[in-house]
């Protein structure tokens, strides 16, 4: 059986490694999504954090002896700890103001990351062994699927499901949200608002680092490898819709899907796509396909 | 009496002419070696800083000085965009009295320096560029092109692997200059020795994930893998076949592999591999010696194109010397009338078109266990002559050389 000329069993095979990036994507997304939600801040440093993530699990491995599962919360509280004390120190100077000065910000820390990493690390970058309890792969029948892959999908499924529910469902997530829409009106009922808005931006951080840590054992770890994907991530941020957490989500997986799939009908094309869903998604519905009308 | 004072006054000044003219005629009284490269981005490790420092080994081996003359270094980055480099070297040809450049890493910034130093009648040292059209279709007499090109690794790696009897090929090819030419010349190379090209698949540079590409790849049932592309590109492809088992079911043959590129790996995931370089620093006593002192600065083995950029400076520094001025013409002559014989290459010499001819390395990867003491990846399982490695004046297209 063949699905415009390619046997199906390759149709889905490639269909699966679309799911595999495609959470990445969702998890970048979501991290991104949720602090410009609630922030109001574009926050260009996302890559940096999720280049941070995967440097944690390297440095704790290599010079702590610390095995994976204890980076998956090592790494993320750290790097949320960075991501608090930027909030503290200079981000939080910027809310008043013009939204383009959070992402000139933002973006100059990611460059002074990166050239800080790459000044200690160089450029070729560090392996990452894959954990032992996640070795080896499992035959699908139509192909050979590394475990370590579909751990990383249910990971982050897992991750972006429950933030959403926290933000969407919870009594914190209800307090967040409005602490968004009016500050001086939440803090009124006594709710520390600057305090929940820092820790959101940790939280932001965290998940990014989460996502560098998932990413370290499939991927060379090297400093420039947020600033090669934190642009897809911000594609589909738009495409999703600013501020939609699950817009971000679903546009994640999806965009994954579809990106692995023009890399079997046309390659060339591969690094391109998201760019033009964009540009289409734009033209029609210019505030994504999951915001809201202004 | 009056005559003759003047006579001897004349005479006198005519001495001193004359030993003006013994000295070297060394424009600015300085002997000013400039070298851009990419200092900071994807290519930085295989030459980098590191290359600059190899220069300044060469400078310091020669004690600082030829002829009686300051040897001064220059060195700038040029990001990977030919533009900056070709500002660059014209900035420093105009207004800083460069008298050669060497050209670093990235294809596109060679060929751009190269126009430039053509224009000012200046010598250029491409080290770390693999395009073989800077002494091809674009050669001048300006240029030099001093350690590797796309057609060596290309009949290096491509003809062993076909006689190993890896007959069918698949190949990943960078989406670019660069990727296309290496794919086209190991293409030719490959057909040549009697094997097939069963197909290719193209991907972006810098493209982040590979795993759907390799399962391309597998499905077409090629025995080998030519990885067409350099740097993260390659890193990233490796560690995705082993992840999905491709390796069980093709050899990978890296077109374009350096030394860092295996250090990065680890030999667990690319043992066995097959690869051409031009240097290898643990080829024999001379290379080591050189390497050792190399590593006591720098804390890593050099690559090929750090060992090149020392030698060609050396080499270059010694032609100075031995022609007795920095004057690009005469220093182009002497150094392509001089054998090269360094720790680098043995018997080399600069041909008419430019191409450093000199012997390159099939080599092989060991396995984790053959491996005596860090960096200790290769085993040299071939020399191939320099007349066969590289372009032969039949197959040329370089004007000047017809």
């Amino acid at each position: 059986m063949e699905i415009f000329g390619i046997p199906i069993q390759a149709f889905l095979g490639q269909l699966l490694l679309g799911l595999v990036n495609g959470s990445f994507y969702a998890m970048l997304s979501l991290g991104l999504a949720v602090i410009f939600g609630l922030l109001g801040i574009v926050n260009f440093a996302h890559g940096a954090f999720y280049m941070m993530g995967a440097y944690v699990a390297f440095v704790a491995l290599d010079v702590f002896g610390l095995n994976y599962w204890m980076v998956l919360l090592i790494a993320p509280l750290l790097v949320g700890i960075v991501g608090v004390v930027l909030e503290r120190t200079l981000l939080k100077h910027l809310y008043k103001i013009d939204p383009i000065y959070g992402l000139l910000l933002t973006f100059g820390l990611a460059l002074i990351a990166e050239g800080m990493f790459r000044e200690f690390f160089g450029v070729s970058g560090q392996s990452y062994p894959v954990p032992d309890l996640l070795q080896g792969a499992t035959n699908l029948g139509f192909m050979v699927l590394p475990n370590y892959r579909a751990w990383v999908v249910f990971a982050s499924l897992s991750v972006c499901l429950s933030t959403w529910f926290v933000i969407e469902r919870t009594r914190l997530g209800s307090y967040l949200r409005a602490g968004t829409e009016n500050p001086q009106l939440v803090q009124a009922f006594g709710i520390n608002v600057p305090m929940m808005v820092m820790l959101t931006y940790g939280a932001g951080c965290g998940l990014a680092a989460l996502a560098g840590v998932l990413a370290a054992p499939v991927i060379q770890i090297n400093p420039l490898m947020g600033s090669n994907l934190i642009i897809v991530v911000f594609a589909v941020v738009v495409i999703g819709g600013m501020g939609s957490i699950m817009g971000a989500i679903i546009t994640g997986v999806a965009l994954g899907l579809i990106e692995g799939l023009t890399k079997v009908f046309y390659p060339e094309a591969s690094n391109i796509v998201v760019f033009v869903i964009m540009a289409i998604v734009l033209l029609i519905r210019p505030v994504g396909l999951f915001g809201k009308e202004a | 009496m009056k005559l003759k004072k003047i006579i001897s006054a004349l005479s006198i000044a005519g001495l001193g002419m004359v030993g003006i003219h013994a000295q070297a005629q060394v424009s600015g009284d300085v002997i000013r070696i400039g070298f851009i490269t990419d200092l900071s981005g994807l290519y930085a490790d295989i030459d980098g800083p590191a290359g600059a420092e190899a220069i300044r080994m060469a400078i310091a081996d020669l004690g600082g000085s030829v002829a009686g003359k300051k040897i001064e270094l220059l060195v700038a980055d040029h990001q990977n965009k030919p533009d900056v480099a070709a500002a660059k070297a014209r900035e420093w040809f105009d207004t800083q009295g460069v008298d050669m450049l060497v050209g670093g890493t990235n294809s596109g910034t060679a060929l751009a320096m190269a126009k430039v130093a053509q224009e000012k009648k200046k010598l250029f040292i491409a080290i770390g560029a693999g395009t073989s059209a800077l002494t091809n279709e674009q050669c001048n007499a300006y240029t030099i092109h001093y350690a590797y090109d796309t057609v060596a690794l290309a009949k290096g790696t491509g003809g062993a692997v076909v006689k190993a009897g890896g007959k069918s090929w698949y190949f990943l090819t960078a989406d670019y200059a660069f990727g296309a030419s290496l794919q086209n010349d190991t293409a030719n190379v490959v057909k040549a020795a009697g094997g097939t090209v069963v197909g290719a698949v193209k991907h972006p540079l810098s493209a982040s994930d590979f795993s759907s590409f390799l399962l391309q790849a597998q499905g077409s049932k090629a025995q080998i893998l030519g990885l067409a592309n350099a740097g993260g590109d390659t890193i990233n492809a490796i560690k995705a076949a082993n992840e999905f088992g491709i390796t069980k079911s093709m050899k990978l043959a890296g077109l374009l592999v350096f030394i860092n590129d295996i250090h990065s790996l680890g030999l667990k995931s690319t043992q066995g591999m097959y690869l051409t370089d031009s240097w290898y620093w643990n080829k024999d006593a001379e290379t080591r010696a050189w390497s050792r002192k190399f590593f006591e600065k720098l804390k890593r083995m050099p690559s090929s194109i750090q060992a090149a950029d020392y030698s060609a400076a050396s080499q270059y520094l010694q032609a100075v010397k031995a022609a007795g001025t920095d004057d690009s013409g005469k220093v182009s002559a002497q150094l392509k009338k001089t054998k090269i014989n360094d720790m680098f290459a043995k018997g080399g010499y600069i041909r008419e078109d430019g191409r450093m001819i000199h012997d390159m390395y099939l080599m092989q990867v060991k396995t984790p266990d053959k491996s005596v003491e860090p960096w200790d990846y290769y085993n040299v399982v071939e020399t191939i002559k320099g007349e066969a490695a590289f372009t032969t004046k039949a197959e040329s297209k370089c004007a000047s050389w017809k």
